[in-house]
């Protein structure tokens, strides 16, 4: 079933051949080149970002586990008190890592984990996979042969005389793990050359061996166990120390492991940070940032932001999917050559071909602007190249200081909206950065309602957040906001002052208090009215109105600059919208095109006469269609002779009724020769599988076949 | 609500009682049928409240669709895709609990589809209600007399049951078939019933006589169990019953066709729409360069849809692979193992000469040639991912972390419903797949022609030389007994609950064609048919020892033929 093909003629380099294939891909030639460059350096940029955004933010875990681990092995150094007392007990320290859910993302820790370990603490770690121990032989084999293996890597140009046996034919035991261990330390102390030194200044004497399983939960049983309890047996000959990563909660430690073996660890728990907040991170740093050109539209990033939520909580996945945004963009998109930093901007528009500057005219967002300038500058923009490529320019660069203000602006309101009872906008900034981009956020009715909610808030939440507006501004890139922020301050100093006059005038008359006297119903309906009247035509306090115009302040520069988008002219150029593709190519939903092909055929296959409406099918549709129709009128079986007979009614019926007796036999057969093919075709689909219940029987898969 | 109830007990008792809004449309909703049967008691048209119920119903079923939709919409699947693949239609319809039982179900909607050989068929109310009033005799007319034929081809077969022995599993099956035909029986004369009554009231039942086909007793088992979908879904399947008609291949005396003849036969029948299906693959097509650069990128491609992708992928192969090293991996193929996959990488690619002990020992060691030579690279292409042999957990696994490599470009087809089950989050990761949706309508003809399918005759000709292999080398006095049996055999074929011949019947019938001259003989030679397999014995319910040929019928009848042909 297996077949090679090899080619005669050279291979080319990779990267010619990426490029080439970029090349040949796009209908026009033009650019291709440097729009291929540009995505790629895009996403090695964005790629290191990442990295470095995620091991920032495993650092505080990765040091927690530093000291854990330090602690332990130091105690197994100096033979104090306490490690005796745990050697009594024979316990193996443990760390308990509790990763969440997303184990995709897990792989990226562990090697981070690994790596800093190897750095700082000691040579001898081993990672362990559930997949490659199903017993405590391949266990013990695999352990043996990752410590070994790191050993030789070591000091292999030392000792030549060092036996590098294979891992594989020395017997796996934990004595040999012993002695090896015993060698190889000893070999460390021994060791002098001056290369010895930077290693084991970075390691301790005897360092400790770590252990790491990645997925607790899929081990079994009976490997964990009997592996605690032999290397517990050599605590006191091997410092040796286990890393657990779970997936669901630590309570598993006790579901997998007796009482009598769980306390032979002495575990420790380590959290890392939820997957949730590892997304709004990197949403934070790679999205709502004007350092990277490319952005996403609304519906992309809902479909991303979707898939996280509802199927993965991979934020590996997110950042796949953020990578074929790009790739999809820069390929589908001519203009996405302009699609750069700043700086590269004037000198690419000014090198546009004739044919690009025809492809910015077509461009809707661009049309519109056309229109809306006066006619003699509409024709040469129309008409005149460099022209248009000079409005190009200004525009890019609009859009340039658009995203700067957009996104100083967009954490201000954030401040606001995220501190409002029911989160009206959403509780994280992305949903905000969502609403914003999907249509004019003010227009919104949450957006009235946290407005509302805004109106009453108490000073001191005010005062914070105005402050917090004031940093945010300060900090931002934007040049606009100099007069915003002093507007701000403005109104921080009024509040201040406010405060001030309110403390002089303190003594205010409680009116309150003459409820509190003995009074009849009529008289107690008749304050109450009276108060109620009123406090609605009551003045508004000093306070009350300041806070009004700050609110009303804070409106009109979400007017002002949380535009979205698709108002922005050029912006096709940088954003990208095209949501289907995207859930296409990463949500797909293989059954539902089955259905749809089998139900409804004329959806792929458009001929008038397969086109019918409601639940029906045309009696013309292709084969397996029929049968299938067919088939989903029957019950948990289905007798092979009845579907065989309603399958060549059907098709007789479709066929021009040529009542040609000689030839009816022939025709019989191929109908049958179709019909078997088709059920045959519906077993390979899995709708079907042979039944022995009954003679000539074959069974339903699927559901409905009740 | 209180109105009505006073109406009828006459204004004695008047009765004040405040129901909520909701407790009346609950009541409407639900009860419509007994109010309407309350108030018209003395027409007595029951029919009348089906119709009614038969409205509810469907607005019920429309308001479970927007219900869906919403729910839909609120997972984020919904985003605008107006034209792109065919997936934007709620999850309800493709995995719905529709639960017809009736047996004829089949056959009155093949009738219905060949009833409108021009026109399309569109089963809602109104055009249905037409045109079935019209010509309601038409359909059920032919209905009736495949069920009358069937009926009295099945009374022969009950009455032989009686007299057949008791072979505990077969007897239990032979009553399920006639009980259920017994059920049939019944439903027919129903369906008789509500006819004649519709002909005696047409102008009443115009309505009521024609259930569009797919909303009548479907819809209102639904609705009854509306609420506990999933009771109703074990319910269903924990009896046994079976309620299909009890025909067989045989009886249709149609010959089994085999494979040659299958294929002779289907390659003169027109490709159908084979313009629409070409363009459709020209799209498919166009995206090819686009596959090689997202394959270069690090993504892996899959393809599914409807309709074989051999001929796609194999063009892809054809058109863009041509100077580079590429792996074809026949999924389809029964015999394909992920050992021999890794086998040709190691062996053919790599040209490593020497075994591994174990697959995961040989994944590490191209693991690492790939790693260390970056200038390999390799193209894998597998059609049918998800076949019998691949789609076991290690299996996927093995290629999952295969096609993790950076230098390992995988392209690969599933066509099986539920292929996606085949892979958790760790192995999706490890894939990295970019969905490729390819319809192509082309039929599966090399997928299915390895299966071993229903109605091919695939074995027999095999079946068949190698009995007749087997036999001649064997002694004439054997070739006797075996002849002997396979007669018994024949002769009882009609019986399906034949348990095979008893031994102590055989060795009289042995000995009275002085074939064998006594007991043991004839146990050393059932012994050599044994090893062989030529019978199998299995012991009845009393400890008689029954013989049986595990051959089919017709191969059987061939073998006699040939035998006397020889002799």
């Amino acid at each position: 079933g297996c077949f090679v093909f090899k080619p005669s003629s050279k291979k080319r380099r990779w990267s010619e051949k990426t490029a080439h294939d970029f090349r040949s891909a796009s209908s026009d030639s033009e650019d291709t080149e440097l729009r291929f460059v540009t995505c790629q350096s895009l996403w090695n940029q964005i790629k290191s970002e990442t990295e470095q955004i995620q091991e920032d933010l495993n650092k505080q875990l990765l040091d927690n586990l530093m000291s854990f681990l330090s602690r332990s092995h130091s105690n197994f150094q100096e033979k104090t008190a306490e490690w005796t007392c745990r050697m009594k007990f024979r316990e193996i320290p443990t760390a308990a890592l509790v990763l969440g859910v997303n184990v995709t993302d897990h792989d990226l820790t562990f090697r981070g984990l690994s790596d800093v370990l190897q750095d700082n603490i000691t040579p001898y770690v081993a990672l362990l996979e559930a997949k490659d121990c199903s017993g405590i032989k391949n266990l013990m084999q695999k352990l043996m042969g990752q410590l070994m293996n790191c050993d030789i890597d070591v000091d292999s140009l030392e000792d030549e005389d060092c036996v590098q046996v294979s891992p594989n034919r020395i017997r796996c035991s934990m004595p040999s793990l012993i002695s090896w261990y015993d060698s190889a330390t000893k070999k460390t102390d021994s060791g002098t050359p001056s290369k010895k030194r930077n290693s084991s200044s970075r390691h301790w004497q005897s360092p400790p061996v770590v252990v790491i399983f990645k997925d607790i939960e899929s081990f079994t049983t009976k490997v964990l166990q009997d592996f605690i309890v032999i290397s517990s047996q050599h605590i006191h000959e091997l410092p040796l120390v286990l890393i657990f990563g779970i997936a669901t909660s630590p309570m598993i430690i006790h579901r997998l492991l007796p009482h009598s073996v769980s306390s032979l660890l002495c575990i420790e728990l380590f959290q890392s940070l939820s997957c949730k907040e590892h997304l709004s991170t990197i949403i934070d740093k790679l999205l709502l940032t004007s350092q990277f050109p490319f952005k996403l539209g609304e519906k992309v990033l809902q479909v991303l932001i979707n898939i996280f939520l509802y199927h993965d909580f991979s934020v590996k996945n997110f950042i796949k999917g953020f990578q074929l945004c790009i790739v999809e963009h820069f390929y589908s998109q001519p203009l996405s050559v302009l699609c750069c930093h700043l700086v590269d901007i004037k000198k690419r528009v000014y090198s546009l071909s004739h044919d690009q500057c025809e492809n910015i005219r077509r461009l809707l967002s661009f049309r519109r602007y056309v229109e809306k300038q006066e006619s003699g500058k509409q024709i040469e923009l129309l008409t005149n190249d460099s022209a248009l490529k000079g409005e190009t320019e200004k525009l890019l660069e609009d859009l340039h200081v658009y995203h700067e203000n957009y996104i100083s602006i967009l954490r201000c309101l954030h401040v606001f909206t995220s501190s409002l009872p029911k989160y009206p906008l959403g509780k994280q900034i992305r949903e905000l950065h969502c609403a914003c981009l999907e249509n004019r956020v003010w227009e919104t009715e949450e957006y009235e309602s946290s407005l509302q909610l805004a109106r009453m808030l108490n000073k001191t939440d005010l005062v914070t957040m105005l402050q917090q507006c004031v940093g945010i501004l300060v900090s931002s890139s934007g040049k606009e906001f100099d007069k915003t922020v002093e507007k701000l301050k403005e109104f921080l100093t009024q509040f201040q002052k406010l405060e001030e006059a309110s403390q002089e005038r303190d003594v205010s008359v409680s009116s309150q208090k003459e409820l509190q006297k003995k009074t009849d119903l009529y008289h107690l309906q008749k304050t109450l009215l009276e108060l109620k009247e009123s406090r609605k035509s009551k003045k508004l306090t000093k306070f009350e109105m300041l806070r009004f115009e700050v609110v009303d302040y804070i409106d009109s520069l979400v007017r002002k600059y949380l535009v979205p988008a698709d108002d922005r002219t050029l912006h096709e150029i940088v954003y990208f919208n095209t949501a289907a593709v995207l859930r296409g190519h990463l949500n797909a939903a293989p059954r539902t095109a089955l259905h749809t092909a089998l139900n409804n055929p004329y959806w792929y296959l458009k001929n008038q006469a397969l086109k019918c409406d409601g639940g029906g099918i045309s009696n013309k549709a292709p084969d397996i269609c029929i049968v299938y129709k067919l088939h989903l009128e029957c019950g948990r079986l289905i007798n092979l002779v009845d579907w065989l007979e309603a399958f060549s009614t059907v098709v007789m019926a479709a066929e021009e009724p040529v009542a040609d007796a000689a030839s009816s036999d022939q025709v019989d057969d191929i109908i049958h020769a179709r019909f078997i093919r088709a059920v045959s075709e519906l077993e390979l689909l899995g709708f079907i599988k042979p039944s022995k219940q009954k003679t000539d029987h074959v069974a339903r898969l699927t559901w409905g076949g009740c | 609500m209180s109105w009505s109830e006073g109406t009828r007990s006459g204004r004695r008792s008047l009765q004040v009682k405040f129901v909520s809004d909701e407790d009346v449309l609950r009541h409407i909703a639900d009860d419509t049928g007994i109010k309407v049967r309350k108030d018209k008691a003395q027409l007595s048209v029951s029919v009348k409240r089906f119709v009614k119920k038969l409205e509810n119903v469907s607005d019920n079923e429309a308001q479970e669709i927007l219900e869906e939709k919403n729910y839909v919409a609120a997972l984020g699947i919904c985003a605008q895709d107006p034209m792109g693949s065919g997936s934007n239609i709620s999850g309800g319809e493709v995995y719905s609990f529709q639960t017809p039982k009736r047996s004829n179900k089949m056959a009155e909607l093949a009738s219905e589809l060949a009833q409108t050989p021009e026109k399309n068929v569109a089963p809602d109310h109104s055009k249905c209600l037409e045109k079935t009033a019209k010509t309601p005799q038409s359909i059920f007319s032919l209905l009736f007399q495949n069920k009358k034929k069937e009926f009295v081809s099945t009374t022969p077969y009950r009455l032989r049951k009686r007299l057949a022995a008791s072979d505990p599993c077969l007897e239990s099956e032979s009553e399920y078939s006639a009980s259920c035909s017994e059920e049939e029986d019944e439903e027919d004369q129903k369906e008789v019933n509500t006819v004649l009554s519709d002909q005696k009231t047409p102008a009443k039942t115009k309505a009521a006589s024609t259930p569009p086909p797919r909303n009548s007793l479907s819809k209102k088992i639904k609705e009854q169990k509306m609420g506990n979908l999933v009771e109703e879904y074990f319910e269903a399947h924990s009896s046994s019953k079976v309620l299909t008609s009890d025909r067989t291949l045989q009886k249709l005396r149609k010959r089994r066709l085999n494979q040659q003849t299958l294929h002779g036969l289907l390659k003169n029948v027109p490709l159908v729409y084979a313009a629409e299906i070409r363009d459709l693959n020209q799209q498919h097509e166009s995206l090819f360069s686009k596959w090689m650069l997202q394959l270069h990128l690090g993504f892996n491609i899959v393809l599914y849809g409807l309709g074989s992708k051999r001929d796609l992928l194999e063009k892809f192969r054809t058109s863009l692979l041509q100077d580079s090293v590429h792996l074809v991996v026949n999924g389809y193929f029964p015999s394909i193992t992920v050992r021999s996959i890794l086998n040709s990488i190691t062996e053919e690619v790599l040209d490593h000469i020497g075994t591994f002990r174990s697959p995961l020992d040989q994944l590490e060691f191209i693991t690492k040639r790939f790693k260390e030579d970056s200038s390999l690279e390799l193209y894998v292409l597998i059609h049918n991912l998800d076949s019998q042999m691949l789609r076991g957990e290690r299996s996927q696994q093995i290629l999952a972390q295969l096609s993790s490599l950076p230098s390992i470009y995988l392209i690969a087809s599933i066509d099986h419903i539920n292929a996606p089950l085949m892979w958790d989050q760790a192995k999706l990761s490890l894939y990295n797949w970019l969905w490729y949706e390819t319809t192509t309508f082309h039929p599966y003809v090399e997928e299915t022609s390895y299966e071993n399918s229903l109605l091919v005759q695939q074995s027999g000709s095999l079946a068949l030389s190698s009995l007749m292999h087997v036999l001649h080398s064997l002694t004439l006095n054997a070739r006797g007994i075996f002849r002997l049996l396979a007669q018994h055999q024949l002769e009882k074929k009609d019986n399906p609950s034949y348990p095979g011949l008893s031994f102590q019947d055989f060795y009289q019938q042995c000995r009275e064609a002085f074939l064998v001259n006594s007991d043991l003989t004839l146990r050393a030679q059932l012994t050599e048919f044994r090893d062989h397999k030529l019978i199998r014995t299995k012991r009845g319910a009393d400890g008689v020892e029954y013989l049986l040929i595990p051959v089919d019928d017709s191969t059987l009848t061939d073998f006699l033929e040939k035998e006397d042909d020889d002799v």
